[in-house]
């Protein structure tokens, strides 16, 4: 059966499928071949762990990230903590036929249950900001975006030294775990700083996420202690992929109707 | 302009016996301050339970920070409530309970641990002892359950053993980010643990379980009977 990486946020179909497309189906087990449906446990057979999702690997070096975030930082927090929720997810998705084949975005959304949280959606969030996260940020990020993603903050927040603003003040004032986003609001058609506590994404509110900042205290303590601010700083200055934000704010406006074309008056 | 005086607030009990603020002749209430607790013992003194280095920052830091806010949110609200603005005041109260609840959380953790050569892990005797076994079978239980409720708590927040007031009880409680256990009903907070990440992330890393299983080493039943 091998495993299913659904991953695909990049250029992720969130959009297209309703969230409950992979859940709406309770016959799956009639679906799965009979020799597959029986041959999980037989007696006196070990248990083998089959796993739906993987650990989708940073697209950078472990170490790509120092000095402002240490190698050690990253192999703790990428290798340790965040692995241990795509096993804790595989474990809970091998007693559920029914989530069987949802993408990570469907997981996400099913499982967050409207606001009553099943018990897979801690696991399944976080296994998907953490993804998330790791692409948001590159190799001598920092600096400022351009053109169109510029404008658009520029728009939306009146400068972009306000945009920065917002968002450190919004990392600072998170109490607790919890997530910093620049996201695009689809009702309200404009980009939006937000902070969610501990695993909840944009994605549950059917807001489309353009960049996100680990603020639970294990995204930063090994290298910053508690000085949160210094990490946010290091984040906005040198570690945030504008590139890749561009590339979900095109993504996006496929999804989201951001204004009206300048029509030439005649 | 409001006066203010400076209590130094370096017990629980002087902190649970209330608040006197004194009036000055123009009438105005000062403001009461807080100021950060000394520990009862060293830094390494928890070792290896909990490393000096944990100890060190998770007082001189984070506990200091929850003071100097609480401290500042205090200000304000007295400014605020004196000037009748009714938005500031609701405003300022996650503050205040964030903070407040960071300092009075903290204040209760570093009273709940004791060296081992002072009594930290000592089981429980006398009327404690036979309340736990009564209502969770044995200690062991007790522990257990106070473990797998801590490790399953999402996010960072406090694992608590309190005695409900009304029920005359005992129960097992979890309270997110800082909310006091008060929050929780008319609970007495008799062993808090904390178990957001900066208190066992620098040496435990991401095994809260096994903080948890140690940190019983250290825990003081001599204090949380006195608050029995």
């Amino acid at each position: 059966m091998g495993w299913v990486s659904t991953h695909a946020h990049f250029l992720g179909n969130s959009g297209l499928l309703s969230s409950n497309d992979c859940a709406s189906n309770l016959n799956l087990k009639t679906l799965l071949p009979p020799r597959l449906r029986s041959s999980r446990v037989r007696s006196g057979e070990a248990r083998k762990v089959v796993a739906f999702h993987g650990l989708r690997r940073p697209p950078y070096k472990l170490d790509a990230l120092e000095p402002y975030m240490s190698q050690k930082m990253v192999e703790m927090h990428w290798g340790e903590y965040q692995r241990a929720y795509v096993e804790g997810l595989n474990k809970q998705l091998e007693k559920n036929n029914i989530l069987y084949g949802c993408t990570m975005d469907e997981l996400v959304t099913v499982t967050y249950n409207n606001g009553n949280p099943l018990p897979e959606f801690n696991n399944a969030a976080q296994v998907w900001n953490h993804d998330f996260f790791w692409e948001s940020m590159q190799p001598g990020g920092g600096d400022i975006p351009k053109q169109g993603l510029l404008q658009q903050i520029e728009k939306d927040f009146g400068s972009f030294l306000d945009f920065r603003e917002q968002f450190i003040e919004a990392a600072l004032s998170l109490f607790g775990s919890g997530w910093v986003w620049l996201v695009l609001k689809r009702q309200k058609k404009k980009l939006e700083v937000v902070k969610t506590s501990n695993a909840i994404t944009p994605l549950v509110w059917d807001d489309i996420p353009i960049l996100a900042l680990d603020v639970w205290e294990h995204a930063y303590y090994p290298d910053y202690k508690n000085d949160r601010s210094s990490y946010v700083n290091a984040f906005l200055d040198h570690l945030v992929s504008w590139n890749v934000a561009t590339g979900r704010m095109i993504r996006a406006e496929a999804f989201v109707n951001l204004g009206e074309p300048t029509i030439p008056v005649a | 302009m409001a006066l203010r005086t400076v209590f130094s607030r370096r017990t629980l009990a002087s902190l649970r016996s209330g608040l006197s603020s004194s009036v000055t002749p123009t009438g105005t209430r000062s403001l009461v301050t807080f100021s950060l607790p000394d520990l009862p013992y060293d830094y390494g003194a928890l070792e290896p339970a909990i490393s000096g280095e944990i100890m060190q920052l998770h007082h001189q830091k984070h506990h200091q920070t929850y003071v100097t806010n609480y401290n500042k949110a205090l200000e304000q609200l007295e400014e605020a409530s004196n000037k009748g603005d009714a938005p500031a005041v609701v405003k300022l109260q996650s503050a205040i309970k964030f903070n407040g609840g960071g300092h009075i959380n903290h204040s209760i953790f570093w009273q709940n641990l004791a060296p081992v050569h002072e009594g930290g892990g000592e089981p429980p005797k006398g009327s404690l002892g036979w309340a736990i076994d009564e209502h969770f079978g044995s200690l062991e239980a007790l522990v257990s359950k106070m473990n797998a409720e801590g490790a399953a708590l999402q996010g960072s927040g406090w694992v608590w053993l309190g005695l409900d007031k009304e029920l005359k009880k005992l129960v097992v409680d979890t309270t997110p980010n800082q909310d006091p256990l008060v929050t929780k009903g008319p609970l007495i907070p008799l062993i808090g643990i904390d178990v957001w990440e900066h208190a066992y992330y620098l040496q435990y890393k991401n095994v809260r379980p096994d903080y948890l299983k140690n940190i019983w080493k250290v825990i003081s039943w001599k204090n949380a009977s006195k608050n029995l």
